[in-house]
């Protein structure tokens, strides 16, 4: 029986090397070189020169690090709700959709094959205070739309809401819990006399929970190491002279430190940091939210 | 007790340090300077020899590249094409296997050097026999690094003062009052011209181009942003800070720079419906080669065209633009440095400029010119421009007497974060984050912080 267990266990890793070979060469090594770069003062070309805990102490004194960290955290405490909220929304209507479900699940998701360089290109053409598309819409209204792309104050709103451009996504995962959902429960709360906003209060989000709760986590880590869109419209090739603070993420701070300015060991240090802030936080929200969330069979 | 979990895990962070004690750089001082022997004009090349950052998009580079390829007596040129990526050019030097020769801005060039990621070009010039003389001053002294060439020059950048003339007659002014010689009048102007109905910004009155332009306007007032050995930031002297409130103030007069920014972003810039031809700018200093693109895609637009002038009302133009060098590591460094120099030969820039001429001939169009890094080579093109008449001759001749009184900075070896500080000062300042004064003390405290690590750096790496 033992030795069965041992041949068992023996294939099944044989199975899984290819992965394990891929996990230890391309993700293993370079998490744990990156700490040892962080320890170091090295610009790709030189040999690393091992300096101790210098790096650290430099970041807790960098302002710019604390800029980026409260960008970060603006943007994600802006961004994670607001596209839980409308992808929820966009999954409820397509949800009660009885016809052509299938081409509008197909063109909700197709914004999110964009690729995030174009998004950013996107971001300035629609969001443009002078003539774009939005302030466009809102002139029609009335509104005077704000300079998105060049007031400091605009400028992560204008991001958050270009962050809705990609809801795709989790639009269709939620889609598929909430078909999920039995439709006893509708029918007894139906039964019971409950309208459309108590059954989604009292039985579609407890019963999609889990979905939301991954969503939510899944999406905060995003949003904690945002990067492409930002840097394209504000730090790229087309705005090389202006970039705008406001914009300045955490990643794109590390990004220049490491190719801009050369500082791998100074940029491997910062991303021990931003590691460290994502597992707090997400540990955080595990604790916090683990009461809210409901699965079939578990205690809460 | 032991199980196999913890024995694999184990067994995974054993190699997994096991490799990370082989992480090095390809290490040492600076980039070994190969002899003169290796460069010898006679010589035959065989096999590709692979050129990073630069497309022959037109016919000024293809002519050009078809005369190194020739010149190169067998061998074959591979064009990595798009600008320089930063990244993948170290991480292929750091590697092992860097491309024979990179396309760069010149100022790129301090810091690529002081890391030892491009070789010293002495051996090459003389190898080869390469007139220095033929290059444009302020262009070679920006890719000379610890006295020694690292890179040939190529193109050069120069501003001048471009206008819509309708605009400024019907505000009643001439060119003289948007071209920097006087800034009351500049301001005065600017009020003139902007039109925001509703406070809804529609003509920029006067762009004074920030942030990259702070050099210019500094300049204008005598004051250079790094000492001329490229060891010291003056980024806070009382000029300095002078010509940002100046240019700031500039934008504040007409709504703020972020209103600015956005109607200048709404321009399309290269295209028929550019803030010329659609009315919605006064003036401001400007790159030559946009006198190219207006003649192109506005050749009606109504315009005015002179130096930027000092308010001694002397021609001033920043002075930028790119250069060629070989990575260490670059496995036909002779290719390489033929390649350069018959990229930047005075008759491989006629040949080119002639390619143009026949081209803009047979368009219709007038030949307008190319700016290069090499004085002779700018003589000989200036002698085959054509006429366009009026106001595009005005602006050609502007480019010339621009291009002969310019500056630029020197070479050092953190360029990007000495750039990175003072442009973060002045974006600071138009956001409204900070005064002045206070954005460009913390800009010189962090460019020299920079400066002195990076030569210290450099210094222990070459003793």
């Amino acid at each position: 029986m033992r030795s069965m267990r041992f041949i068992e266990t023996r294939a099944a890793l044989l199975f899984i090397s290819p992965w394990i070979i891929g996990f230890l060469i391309f993700t293993a090594w370079p998490v744990i070189n990156s700490a040892y770069l962080s320890l170091t003062d090295y610009d790709v070309i030189n040999d690393p020169s091992f300096i101790g805990f210098d790096n650290y102490v430099t970041l807790f004194e960098d302002p710019k690090v604390g800029l980026a960290l409260r960008n970060t955290f603006l943007f994600t405490v802006m961004s994670v709700p607001t596209q839980l909220v409308v992808s929820l929304g966009l999954a409820l209507l397509l949800n009660s959709a009885t016809r052509a479900t299938g081409f509008f699940r197909t063109a909700f998701f197709l914004p999110k094959m964009t690729p995030p360089v174009a998004i950013g290109i996107l971001l300035l053409m629609l969001f443009n205070g002078q003539n774009g598309l939005i302030n466009s819409f809102l002139g029609v209204f009335g509104i005077d739309g704000p300079a998105w792309t060049t007031d400091p104050a605009w400028v992560k709103p204008g991001l958050v809401l270009m962050s809705l451009w990609t809801v795709g996504s989790s639009v269709v995962i939620i889609l598929a819990s909430l078909r999920g959902v039995p439709q006893e429960l509708y029918d007894s709360a139906l039964v019971d006399g409950a309208g459309w906003w108590k059954r989604t209060l009292r039985i579609t989000v407890p019963m999609i929970s889990p979905t939301l709760f991954f969503l939510f986590i899944v999406d905060s880590i995003n949003a904690l190491q945002s990067f492409t869109e930002a840097y394209t419209a504000f730090f790229g090739a087309g705005n090389t002279t202006y970039s705008n603070d406001a914009a300045l993420f955490y990643a794109i701070y590390l990004f220049q430190q490491a190719f801009e300015f050369l500082h791998m060991g100074y940029a491997s240090a910062l991303a021990w940091l931003l590691f460290i802030v994502i597992m707090a936080i997400t540990a955080v929200q595990i604790l916090v939210t683990r009461r809210f969330v409901h699965y079939e069979g578990g205690n809460s | 007790m032991r199980s196999p979990l913890v024995r694999w895990s184990v067994l995974s962070v054993s190699l997994a340090l096991a490799l990370t004690s082989c992480a090095r750089g390809t290490g040492g001082a600076a980039a070994p300077a190969p002899s003169a022997g290796q460069f010898d004009p006679g010589a035959s090349y065989q096999g590709t020899i692979s050129v990073m950052g630069f497309g022959a998009t037109d016919e000024i580079g293809e002519t050009r590249v078809e005369l190194a390829k020739k010149s190169l007596k067998g061998a074959d040129v591979k064009l990595i094409e798009g600008d320089l990526d930063i990244q993948q050019f170290l991480s292929a030097v750091a590697a092992g296997d860097p491309p024979d020769i990179i396309y760069a801005n010149r100022d790129q060039i301090g810091t690529f050097a002081s890391r030892g990621a491009i070789i010293p070009l002495t051996s090459c010039v003389q190898g080869e026999q390469i007139d220095t003389s033929m290059y444009n001053k302020n262009a070679l002294s920006q890719v000379t690094f610890g006295n020694e060439v690292y890179a040939i020059p190529e193109f050069n950048q120069v501003q001048i003062t471009m206008a819509n003339a309708a605009l400024l007659k019907d505000a009643g002014l001439t060119i003289a009052d948007v071209n920097g010689s006087n800034w009351d009048k500049v301001t005065a102007a600017t009020k003139k011209l902007v039109k925001a109905p509703g406070g809804k910004l529609q003509v920029i009155g006067f762009d004074s181009k920030l942030p990259e332009f702070l050099p210019l306007w500094a300049k204008s007032l005598g004051a250079d942003l790094l000492s001329a050995d490229g060891r010291t930031a003056q980024l806070n002297t009382p000029e300095v800070v002078k010509a940002l409130q100046f240019a700031v103030a500039i934008y504040d007069a007409q709504g703020g720079f972020a209103k600015v920014k956005a109607v200048r972003d709404s321009a399309d810039f290269f295209g028929k419906g550019n803030q010329y031809a659609k009315n919605a700018l006064g003036a401001m200093p400007m790159e030559q080669w946009y006198v190219n693109v207006l003649n192109d895609v506005s050749p009606k637009a109504s315009m005015a065209f002179d130096t930027f002038r000092t308010p001694e009302g002397k021609p001033l133009a920043y002075s930028s633009g790119s250069s060629w060098a070989v990575p260490k590591g670059s496995k036909n460094p002779g290719a390489a440095c033929r390649f350069a120099k018959t990229m930047t030969l005075v008759e491989s820039w006629k040949a080119a400029a002639q390619a143009r001429l026949d081209k803009r001939k047979a368009e219709g169009k007038p030949f307008t010119g190319v700016l290069t890094g090499n004085v002779k080579a700018d003589e000989e093109i200036q002698k085959m421009l054509t006429s366009g008449g009026e106001p595009w001759d005005s602006g050609v001749k502007a480019v010339y007497e621009a291009n002969q009184n310019t500056f630029s900075l020197p070479a050092n070896p953190a360029d990007k974060e000495f750039k990175d500080a003072w442009q973060g000062a002045v974006n600071r300042v138009l956001n409204g984050q900070e005064e002045p004064q206070a954005a460009l003390d913390k800009a010189q405290k962090d460019a020299q912080a920079a400066l002195d690590k990076a030569w210290a750096d450099w210094t222990k790496r070459t003793n």
